[in-house]
């Protein structure tokens, strides 16, 4: 196992190419880059944002409430007088939680699902590109929202909402990719030299498939931020005292009509920083990992 | 050079370059030769040889990140390369035509057969109506052995056999004077390549064009080709008549070349490989391309491209065996 | 079993389901299938190279793999030194493997991309827990040495990708011999390797079967390497053999008429010589639909009335030498 794990860690840096190179690659490696600061520097803030935000962003009053922005509110102030500014530093915490944990549930069921699926072929596949087929068809939001209102609040719930609805993705994209790969005469070879099932998926099948999946859980980080706002924007996120920004969203959509148009704008602006810097790495990576034109 | 009959093609100091991220690829250089009416060239080189691009840079249609940086290609004394638009549209396919290497992808799969014909003659030719191209097209069939009335079929409905003779057909439709195929056969089985082979001949005894075969099968071109190019890393290593070339080939790579093909009307034979593998074009070895799987080289090899010497009169080699400096 | 024999193979069968359009799915209950390997029988000697050689489609790889248990026959039996390998499953089918190699036509794909040099041959070894650590290294080296590969440490740590095709091929036979094999299986080994470079691949397989006393079946459609390399040749036709025989037979006499016209067609590397192609009617006729009697006959140009009706047997014309057609005499 642990001789495994080493390989497969080789493996990965062998494929991840370094940041140096990355800039030479073009216009996708500068794709990659531009989202990984990105996501770098949203991660960063909001993470010491304890140390750097001006006021406490649940401290109501600190200013008068509905304030434009100026001087000393740079973002201004919400309704409960809170300062957007700290709050939308701030906000991110529970936002790349949810991501996060979705993104992990995804694969660790939506990869072994995919290539254990595809590989085994027959009528073991079958029914599970059903199943897939069936939850992917319905639209993302809705069945999130419709998983999230069974299950309650919370990070993990909205987690598992999220991964309900994206696990299907990681489904495909892993299972076309093993179905090209099966038929390659390396993994031929593999089987003639006498390899196990679980070693030619293991070592021949998976670090083959490992660009598409870091490809798609990068863009699915995009997503599942989206859909974690969504979720709160309609009342299914977590209980009101920490700063989100989703949250936040719900409030200033609210606002929005008596013309504070700051309390939604810039938790929004965050937002969407964080899924362009995930969507910009993905599809940076995806230019660069696949495929490989050579003259 | 003084009082030579015109030839139909005349090439001279062709050479084009590749523009990579990874750096400048030369993949071809120093090209000079001429055809004639009712030859047939045989080109002939293995892989990263030049010799594709070599095709098509006669059709002025080196694909990017690829330029023509020099020469000239004269084309009944019109030098193409100074063409403008419309008379590059011109050339392709009515002057020159170009037979591509793989016919299973070469046609456009949701067309019927006789649509590609309509399309290509009509754009040449807009005078003409359906109706004509259609019976052209009928007529080019059976020139090429096929049934005429698979003209309504789609591509797919054809076997590898004929899809390869209706790319034939297409590169005839316009009479051209020359006819470019390259790698006609290597997607095809043996025996139907030999047909193919033999129809191009008969073909080119109809309709009298030129032929240059482009190819890395030696033993085909020298079948089958009125004299043959050997091509190594861009370069014309050596030129000859076929029969001069079987006979005496004057270049080490020519003659390794030759050793290392099975012959299957000998009875014994022992075969030899050349030793080493083909240059990587980014980063040539300075002077000759071939020494370091030369077993004659010189000193002088390693630091000077040599020129290509006239041995005899339709020979030429690419070496320092044949003339030029000594090693000191 | 002849005690030189060491593969037998007998009426050997591999359909495959052909693919049918929804609608025919839905309103014919008749399968169709893919008759690539249809009722194959032949022995190979110990220390022989055998050629099996046809056209694309005639089934030679399919039967290459169904030897070495790549894929299960549909009908038939397959025999490795006296053992009936055919219903082998599991464990005991994993053992034979050691014995039994194959090395593919493409040295593009053959590699794993992902896994070094050194992992690559090595894998056999660790999957057969044969050796372990250093052990494992030193037998590496050995074989990479063995195959041309030198100096062994440098290529140890490099990935396919940073090595030409001809190098590619060279690893992957160095896999294959790493668990010194009885027998192999080489499919088209050459053919996308430079023409001035094949030699080299060819020698290899030659000196290794002195040193390693392998026997190879060897698959291809290049008539010339054929003559080149083998011992035995058996042409194939649409899924059966149509004549088996010495090389010089094979060669010098053949019989068939599906040989005589393979050999016509082969280009000859010499300006001077006079072809005379034997043509051939049509095209090869699809696997699904094998044409009744004998499946040559609608190209044949020797067919009669009987060939239409009988599919020929193979009857041995002179000693070793066997030919499916219905015209052949003993």
């Amino acid at each position: 196992m642990q001789k495994k794990s080493k390989a497969r860690k080789s493996m990965v840096s062998s494929l991840m190419p370094s940041l140096g190179s990355l800039a030479k690659r073009g216009l996708a490696g500068w794709l990659v880059i531009i989202g990984i600061v990105l996501v770098t520097a949203i991660v960063v803030v909001t993470m010491i944002s304890p140390w750097i935000r001006p006021h406490d962003p649940s401290t109501i009053l600190v200013g008068q409430p509905l304030v434009a922005p100026n001087s000393q509110f740079p973002f201004g102030t919400n309704d409960l007088g809170q300062d957007v500014f700290s709050r939308a530093l701030s906000g991110g915490g529970i936002m790349l939680q949810v991501s996060i944990l979705s993104v992990a549930i995804c694969l660790l069921i939506g990869v072994p699902l995919g290539l254990f699926s595809s590989y085994a072929g027959g009528i073991v596949d079958r029914i599970f590109c059903l199943i897939m087929d069936s939850i992917y068809a319905f639209p993302g939001l809705v069945l999130a929202i419709a998983v999230a209102a069974m299950l309650g609040r919370g990070v993990t719930n909205m987690a598992i909402s999220i991964a309900v609805v994206y696990v299907p993705s990681y489904f495909r994209v892993i299972r076309s990719q093993v179905l090209s790969i099966k038929e390659m005469p390396y993994v031929e070879a593999a089987n003639s030299i006498g390899a196990k099932t679980r070693t030619v998926l293991s070592r021949y099948i998976l670090p083959n498939v490992v660009p598409s999946i870091v490809v798609i859980a990068t863009v699915n980080f995009a997503d599942a931020i989206l859909t974690a706002a969504g979720l709160t924007f309609i009342g299914l996120g977590v209980p009101v005292d920490i700063p989100d920004w989703g949250w936040d969203l719900t409030n200033g959509r609210r606002l929005l009509t008596s013309g504070a148009w700051w309390v939604i704008t810039f938790p929004g602006i965050m937002i969407i920083l964080l899924a362009l810097g995930f969507t910009l790495i993905g599809e940076g990576l995806s230019e660069l990992l696949n495929p490989r034109l050579e003259q | 050079m003084n009082r030579e009959p015109a030839h139909l093609l005349t090439v001279k100091d062709l050479a084009v370059e590749y523009w990579t991220r990874r750096g400048i690829v030369r993949a071809v250089e120093d090209i000079s030769f001429s055809l004639d009416k009712g030859e047939t060239l045989g080109v002939v080189g293995e892989s990263g040889s030049g010799k594709s691009t070599l095709g098509l840079s006669l059709i002025h249609l080196v694909p990017y990140p690829g330029r023509i940086i020099r020469g000239t290609i004269l084309l009944e004394g019109q030098n193409i390369l100074k063409f403008g638009n419309k008379e590059t549209r011109d050339l392709r396919g009515r002057r020159i035509s170009y037979v591509f290497q793989d016919p299973m992808t070469s046609l456009n799969p949701v067309e019927r057969i006789k649509n590609h014909f309509i399309e290509l003659i009509r754009t040449h030719e807009p005078k003409v109506t359906a109706s004509e191209a259609i019976t052209r097209t009928r007529k080019l069939f059976k020139d090429v052995g096929i049934q005429p009335e698979r003209i309504d079929d789609y591509p797919h409905q054809l076997s590898g056999g004929m899809r390869q003779r209706v790319m034939i057909a297409l590169a005839l439709a316009l009479n051209p004077s020359i006819v470019i195929a390259d790698e006609p056969t290597t997607a095809l089985d043996v025996i139907v390549q030999a047909k193919i082979l033999d129809l191009l001949k008969t073909l080119q005894d109809t309709y009298g064009m030129a032929l240059m075969l482009i190819t890395h099968d030696l033993s085909i071109v020298l079948e089958r080709s009125d004299k043959i190019m050997v091509m190594y890393a861009g370069r014309i290593v050596e030129q000859a008549l076929s029969m001069t070339l079987y006979a005496q080939a004057q270049h080490p790579y020519s003659q390794g070349l030759l050793k290392s093909i099975p012959n299957i009307e000998l009875a014994e034979q022992k075969l030899t490989a050349i030793g080493g593998a083909p240059p990587d074009l980014r980063n040539p070895p300075t002077g000759c391309p071939f020494w370091p799987r030369c077993p004659y080289i010189m000193e002088i090899c390693k630091i000077k491209d040599p020129p290509l010497f006239q041995t005899s009169k339709d020979h030429f080699a690419k070496c320092y065996l044949y003339g030029g400096e000594k090693s000191s | 079993m002849n005690e030189s024999e060491i593969i037998r193979v007998e009426h050997l069968k591999k359909y495959f389901p052909a693919e049918k359009g929804f609608l025919e799915k839905l309103l014919t209950r008749t399968r169709n299938y893919v008759k690539a390997v249809d009722d194959v029988s032949f022995s190979i000697l110990k220390g022989e190279v055998f050629t099996l050689a046809g056209e694309s489609g005639c089934g030679k790889s399919t039967t290459g793999k169904l030897i070495v248990r790549l894929i299960p026959p549909t009908s038939g039996k397959v025999y490795f030194d006296d053992t009936d390998i055919t219903a082998l499953q599991k464990e005991k089918l994993r053992i034979t493997r050691r014995r039994l190699q194959i090395i593919f036509q493409d040295p593009y794909a053959s590699l794993n991309p992902r896994m070094k040099i050194g992992q690559s041959v090595g894998h056999p070894l660790e999957i057969h827990g044969m050796a372990k650590g250093t052990e494992k290294r030193k037998k590496v080296l050995e074989i990479l040495e063995r195959v041309g590969l030198s100096p062994p440490e440098q290529f140890m740590e490099l990935y396919p990708h940073q090595l030409s095709g001809g190098q590619r091929q060279r690893i992957a036979m160095a896999r294959s011999l790493i668990l010194k094999p009885e027998f192999m299986v080489a499919d088209e080994p050459v053919s996308m390797i430079d023409v001035s470079l094949r030699t080299t691949i060819i020698d290899l397989m030659l000196d290794l079967r002195k040193e390693l006393e392998l026997t190879y079946l060897f698959i291809t459609h290049d008539l010339a390497i054929a003559k080149y390399i083998s011992d035995r040749v058996a042409v194939m036709y649409l899924g059966k053999i149509v004549e088996i025989g010495s090389k010089q037979e094979i060669f010098t006499n053949p019989t068939h008429p599906y040989t005589q016209a393979l050999l016509s067609a082969i280009p000859v590397p010499n300006p001077e010589r006079k072809r005379k192609t034997l043509e051939l009617k049509g095209e090869v006729s699809s696997a699904i639909n094998i044409p009744p009697g004998c499946r040559f006959n609608p190209r044949c140009p020797y067919t009669t009335d009987k060939c239409k009706k009988t599919e020929p047997e193979l009857i041995e014309t002179t000693k070793g030498h066997f030919v499916a057609c219905c015209q052949a005499e003993a």
